[in-house]
């Protein structure tokens, strides 16, 4: 390699900062911009990727950028399940940074330039979650994430937009400071400590009820992972463009969410320590009530981009439900299904952006027959939506293979119950609206003869469903790499 | 002796020798000019003084020769020095910023004896954290108050003249009151040195002028602090001064009474009275938590920006109040910390204030919609200086919340509720932030408004951001704040260092 491996972290963080630099500079000659935005999105995958043949060699890269306060460093460290969550960000925003170009000049949408920007920031942060060698480090880019998407969020500018962009702001930044800043603070005042260490900092720093309470700070300060009823937000960041509901649904905000929540479980409390606390449960709980009753809301949705939301609430409190079965299966199923639904998840909402911007439709009753006239877009969607329910070929099997798998170590009867009644709902509500789309007549006339979307959204949407295939087929070495987070 | 030797007299000196000088210069420019060059070397002869007392050294100077109790000392430690950092960075960051827009605002004909008056000012401040004396507070207290009027009366519109003297009437009881307490300790110690004041006052026998003293003392300096309920000095003073004046003394006057408040409590009182702690709570963690509450709401229902941030201040002298209250040296560590963060923080907001006053003609929230495209460099400077009111991460707010959490969660379940009410403040900041930056950055400018197409100049843009870029650091590398601020707490509560 040439350059070491902590050069490779400051690159894969700084890249996009100096990427959204040229983006502004070039803001006035929209083709180059677009170039630099393309470029940097495949520079900084290459430098993100070019790590992971070290961490499956058992390697963790560290950078440190000094003291922030006595004792709390703001540092980086590589381990399984921020690589993942690191490649897989930066390798969507390649794909998402294609649909964009496609979704925003088809839709000739005003500020490109500050779009462009405040995506790189954000894809920079993200990448900042997914290395940081310990909480503090964690929760200041969790912030900065949530601050440089409220540009992107609020992007339309009008009054119901921006009303809309607050709630998601409000919800995000008063849970982080409410709630997820205080568990930090006792967190650190009990062990010392903020750093990610394999099996926990907290064992025997802090017994019941008191575990319970902070498990709770944390689940509900994490926002971003939407457990109810913290998950309002994410209906009401649906007023964003397509490609920023993609970038928080698929790409970072809510991965992020989830993720800190797995990691804060994996190397915070740390599963044996957890286990062995009955507080835990109440989480299992929580997740279980979400993933149905988010399920229930989908079913009586008319607009596709607000089911998705809801979907995706459901589809969130399964990686948070596999972290708190607190099982090694499970704990590798959460990691797995955060990579299966970001796949699915980025198809589906291309697809509906690319319906969108072709036929200026938003809801599900005014699309029948719609697949006739675009076949690549539904197909994809199809398969989006397949892998969410969980059926093979896609990789939305796989992660709920080993979810279960998880669940049954653990003789969890709840959890098992709610991930059955799950599949059968998610089916209720996707596969009628396909089956419409693609077999009834049209019935509401489009505004103009249209057929697909613009060909760089098309050739996005297809990749992606492509994806889901190739996780279900070659998921096995991210298995092996993220079961080494069990390995104390 | 060298020079070296001299320099904690010199911080001072520097500032009460060249008032009259710069009152003399009647040419355009020159009283300008030399109260910068005074207040500067000031800065620099603080800093060299921090670099000191970083080492956990205190620095002793007798005044003429005469030593202590006899003779005033100077007695310069961490807090000292970081609070007279803090005085003279803000007076030269508010003067540089202020070339242009005090050339405005104050006519040709009253600026050298404005700047003679900025000059006692900063004096009067710097010389109320070196001393050593109780009285000889008093005494520089005076002198900052009074030329404190002096600025604030210089400003452009007529209602600055009643907010004057509101602040006079309210000062001077806050003074008086700081010197009656003064005089009962006398009565009792025959003593005015602080440090022979904190070992004499655990003598005396009969306890009950102490007490009074004590309440006179805290009640006084917390009307100079604008502690709720006693700010109401404060929001208009701050609204009607010229705007670096506002910078000025947002960024450091109240800080100073706290200062006071933080010596005479913990120094002289702490160890002497007992349940001294006790009483110090009941008396600052209600007054603390009313401050945090009312100042935030009365900032989100605020409608002109410098009055909004006056407000805002309130609230934030509540967390200092709190962390005052906590006695423990987490708490005090990030009330000190905070004085200095809030310094830089507020200082920088009403510096992109001052800018957009400049070009908008007014600082009402509603007008200056679209300031987000036409003022960038500006705005931005704002939304940094809002996040630090917040306390997001990589801001300096950050860093004092940390320690102020941190030290109310050591007081169990009673701290657990006061981690709520710091939390919840800072989310009604949240509100009074996002209004502001809505209007600027989201919403259409009405088409009867005069068009604003200019940024603020360089001469103002710059230092505003040198205090942006200075806050962020302050944020990443606390070594100096928080090393000073913890050195500092340790001290006034006999902890090892």
């Amino acid at each position: 390699m040439i350059f070491s491996e902590s050069d490779t972290i400051y690159y894969a963080l700084t890249i996009p900062l100096l990427g959204a630099l040229g983006i502004a500079l070039a803001g006035r000659w929209p083709n180059i911009r677009e170039t630099v935005t393309l470029t940097t999105a495949v520079a900084v995958a290459i430098v993100v990727w070019s790590l992971i043949p070290t961490l499956q060699a058992g390697g963790r890269p560290e950078l440190h950028f000094g003291e922030m306060l006595p004792g709390l460093e703001i540092a980086f460290k590589v381990e399984p399940l921020g690589m993942l969550f690191g490649a897989l960000a930066s390798g969507l925003w390649i794909v998402n940074s294609v649909y964009s170009i496609g979704y925003m000049r088809g839709n000739n949408e005003k500020n490109q330039t500050r779009f462009y920007i405040c995506f790189a920031i954000a894809i920079s942060a993200a990448i900042g979650v997914a290395f940081s060698a310990n909480l503090l480090t964690l929760f200041i880019f969790y912030e900065v994430l949530t601050i440089s998407t409220y540009p992107l969020v609020a992007h339309k500018g009008d009054e119901a937009t921006v009303r809309s962009a607050r709630v998601y702001m409000g919800i995000l930044l008063g849970t982080s400071i409410g709630l997820f800043l205080p568990a930090m603070i006792w967190t650190y005042s009990v062990a010392g400590t903020l750093s990610f260490t394999p099996g926990g900092i907290l064992e025997g720093k802090i017994a019941e009820p008191l575990v319970g309470i902070l498990l709770l700070l944390f689940a509900f300060g994490i926002g971003k992972a939407a457990l109810m009823p913290i998950h309002r937000w994410l209906p009401a960041a649906m007023v964003a463009p397509t490609p920023v509901s993609a970038l928080l649904h698929a790409v970072a905000v809510v991965k992020a969410g989830v993720f800190t929540i797995t990691k804060v479980f994996v190397y915070i409390f740390g599963i044996d320590f957890l286990f062995n606390q009955p507080s835990h449960r109440i989480i299992v709980w929580v997740a279980c009530f979400t993933i149905v009753v988010s399920s229930f809301i989908a079913l009586r949705q008319t607009n596709l981009k607000r089911l998705l939301a809801y979907s995706t609430i459901g589809q969130l409190s399964y990686v948070v439900l596999a972290a708190s079965i607190l099982k090694p299966l499970s704990e590798v199923g959460a990691s797995m299904h955060m990579m299966a639904h970001a796949f699915g998840k980025i198809t589906l909402f291309f697809a509906a952006g690319a319906i969108y911007v072709a036929s200026k439709k938003t809801e599900i009753t005014d699309m029948l027959g719609i697949g006739r006239r675009m076949p690549w877009t539904m197909a994809a969607f199809s398969i989006g939506a397949l892998s969410m329910i969980g059926v093979p070929p896609t990789g939305g099997f796989i992660s709920k293979w080993y979810i279960l798998g998880g669940a049954i170590q653990d003789d969890n009867y709840l959890a098992l119950a709610t991930l059955v009644a799950s599949t059968l709902l998610n089916a209720a509500y996707f596969l009628p609206f396909i089956f419409a789309a693609f077999l009834y007549k049209e019935d509401v006339k489009p505004v103009n003869e249209h057929g697909e979307a613009p060909w760089p959204m098309v050739a996005a949407l297809t990749f992606t469903a492509l994806l889901t295939f190739a996780f279900f087929i070659f998921h096995q070495p991210i298995a092996d790499l993220e079961a080494q987070i069990l390995v104390k | 002796m060298t020079l070296y030797d001299q320099l904690p007299a010199l911080v001072v000196a520097v500032l009460l020798f060249t008032a009259p000088i710069a009152y003399m210069l009647r040419m355009h420019g020159f009283p300008w000019a030399a109260a910068t060059a005074a207040v500067v070397t000031s800065f620099i002869v603080a800093c060299s003084l921090a670099a000191t007392a970083i080492g956990g050294e205190t620095i002793i100077y007798e005044m003429g020769g005469w030593p202590a109790p006899y003779g005033i000392v100077l007695h310069i430690d961490a807090l000292s020095a970081l609070m007279a950092m803090l005085i003279t960075g803000a007076s030269s960051a508010a003067l540089i910023f202020g070339a242009k827009s005090l050339a405005d605002e104050v006519g040709e004909e009253t600026a050298p004896a404005f700047f003679a008056a900025w000059l006692l000012c900063t004096a009067g401040l710097v010389g109320m954290v070196i001393t050593g004396d109780a009285f000889n507070i008093f005494v520089f207290m005076e002198i900052s108050s009074l030329s404190t009027y002096v600025l604030i009366s210089a400003g452009p519109d007529r209602r600055a003249l009643i907010s004057t003297y509101r602040y006079i009437v309210m000062g001077t009881v806050g003074a008086t009151f700081y010197l009656i307490g003064v005089g009962f300790l006398y009565m009792v110690t025959g003593t005015l040195n602080t440090a022979d004041l904190g070992a004499r006052v655990g003598q005396v026998e009969d306890i009950r002028l102490v007490l009074v003293a004590a309440g006179f003392v805290s009640v006084g300096l917390a009307v100079k602090a604008a502690v709720f309920p006693l700010h109401s000095w404060m929001p208009n003073a701050y609204t009607f001064a010229p705007n670096a004046v506002t910078v000025f003394i947002a960024a450091a006057s109240t800080k100073v009474s706290l200062y006071v408040l933080i010596r005479v409590d913990y120094a002289i009182f702490q160890n002497s009275i007992a349940n001294h702690e006790v009483q110090l709570t009941l008396f600052l963690v209600p007054l603390g938590v009313m401050a945090l509450f009312a100042g935030s709401l009365l900032a989100i229902y605020e409608k002109n920006l410098k009055r909004l941030l006056a407000y805002s201040s309130v609230s934030q002298i509540g967390y200092i109040a709190l962390g005052i209250a906590m006695t423990s040296v987490a708490g005090l560590t990030g009330a000190i910390v905070h004085m200095f963060n809030h310094g830089l923080i507020k200082g920088g907001m009403f510096m992109a204030v001052a800018c957009l006053a400049l070009r908008y003609r007014t600082v009402n929230v509603a007008n200056l919609a679209g300031a987000g495209k036409a003022m960038p460099w500006t705005m931005a400077a704002f939304v940094m200086g809002g996040l630090g009111l917040i306390g997001v991460p990589l801001t300096p707010g950050f860093i004092s919340k940390w320690y102020l959490v941190l030290a109310a969660l050591e007081k169990g379940w009673l701290g657990a509720l006061l981690v709520a009410v710091i939390l919840i403040s800072s989310l009604l900041a949240v509100i009074y932030v996002w209004k502001v930056i809505e209007v600027a950055y989201f919403r259409e400018p009405r088409a009867n408004a005069v068009p604003v197409t200019e940024e603020a100049p360089m001469v103002m843009l710059i230092p505003t951001w040198i205090v942006v870029l200075t806050g962020i650091w302050f944020a990443l590398d606390t070594s100096v704040s928080v090393g000073l601020a913890s050195i500092a707490a340790k001290t006034l509560l006999g902890v090892a260092l």
